[in-house]
C-alpha cells in the first residue's frame, strides 16, 4: 500500500521535472541550455520508462530504457559537436 | 503490483522511490532557477542522474523482493548513465564556452599550450610543433 503512494509520487515528480524540461527547451535563452534541458528530459523519461516496467512488475521496458539512453547520449554529443565544429562527421 | 510484500521491503523501496522522485525534482527545478548557464550546467546533470540512480535500485530491489531473481539490467542503465553524463556535461561546457563566453575575459592558461575550448586544432598543432611556443 505505501508502495503504491510511492510510485505514483515519484511519478508524479518525474511527469513534473518532464513539464519544467519542456518549458526550458521551448523558452531557454540559448542553444545549449536547449540541448541540456533535452539532455534532462531524455534522462527524465528513462525514470519514468524504469518506473512504469515497476507498476506493470515486468522486466521489458529496461531493454527501452537501454535504447532510449544510448540515443540520448548519442543525440545530444551530436548536437554539442554540431554546435562546435558546425559538422558532426568530419 | 499484486504481489505481496512484506512491510519492511514497502518501506525500503518507498524511501529509495521518494528520494529519487525529489532528486529529480530538484534537478529540473535548479535547471529553471539557477542563474547563468554553467551553474545550470550543474543542476541536471548531478541531481537528475541521483534520481535516475535512486529508481533503478528501487527496482532492482523490487525484482529481487518479488521475484527472487537478481536482474543486472538496471546495473547496466546506471553504469551507462554513470559514464556517459560526465561527457555530456563536457561537451555542454565546451558548446557554452564558445558561445556565450568572450574570449579576452578567460585568464591566460598556465602552460606553454592554448586554450583547448578556444584555438582550433590547426592553431594548437602549430603552437606545439614550435621550439618556444609563444602564449
Amino acid at each position: 500500500m505505501i508502495l503504491t503512494y510511492a510510485l505514483i509520487f515519484t511519478t508524479g515528480c518525474f511527469a513534473l521535472a518532464l513539464l519544467m524540461n519542456l518549458w526550458r527547451v521551448v523558452f531557454a535563452p540559448g542553444v545549449p541550455d536547449r540541448i541540456l534541458a533535452l539532455d534532462t528530459m531524455v534522462i527524465n523519461f528513462i525514470a519514468i520508462l524504469v518506473l512504469y516496467g515497476i507498476i506493470e512488475g515486468t522486466a521489458v521496458y529496461f531493454e527501452a530504457s537501454i535504447l532510449i539512453a544510448m540515443v540520448g547520449f548519442i543525440s545530444t554529443v551530436a548536437y554539442a559537436r554540431f554546435m562546435l565544429r558546425g559538422n558532426i562527421i568530419e | 503490483m499484486d504481489l505481496e510484500l512484506a512491510l519492511w521491503q514497502e518501506i525500503t523501496l518507498s524511501v529509495f522511490l521518494v528520494f529519487a522522485g525529489i532528486f529529480g525534482l530538484v534537478g529540473s527545478y535548479g535547471l529553471l532557477k539557477l542563474p547563468d548557464p554553467m551553474t545550470r550546467l550543474h543542476a541536471p546533470t548531478k541531481a537528475t542522474t541521483l534520481g535516475v540512480g535512486g529508481v533503478l535500485i528501487a527496482s532492482m530491489l523490487y525484482f529481487i523482493f518479488a521475484k527472487g531473481q537478481v536482474s543486472f539490467h538496471e546495473l547496466m542503465i546506471t553504469l551507462f548513465l554513470f559514464l556517459t553524463a560526465p561527457i555530456t556535461a563536457h561537451f555542454l561546457a565546451k558548446a557554452n564556452l564558445h558561445t556565450n563566453v568572450n574570449r579576452a575575459d578567460v585568464p591566460p592558461p598556465v602552460g606553454d599550450r592554448p586554450w583547448a575550448g578556444f584555438e582550433s586544432d590547426e592553431a594548437r598543432r602549430i603552437a606545439e610543433g614550435e621550439s618556444t611556443p609563444g602564449a
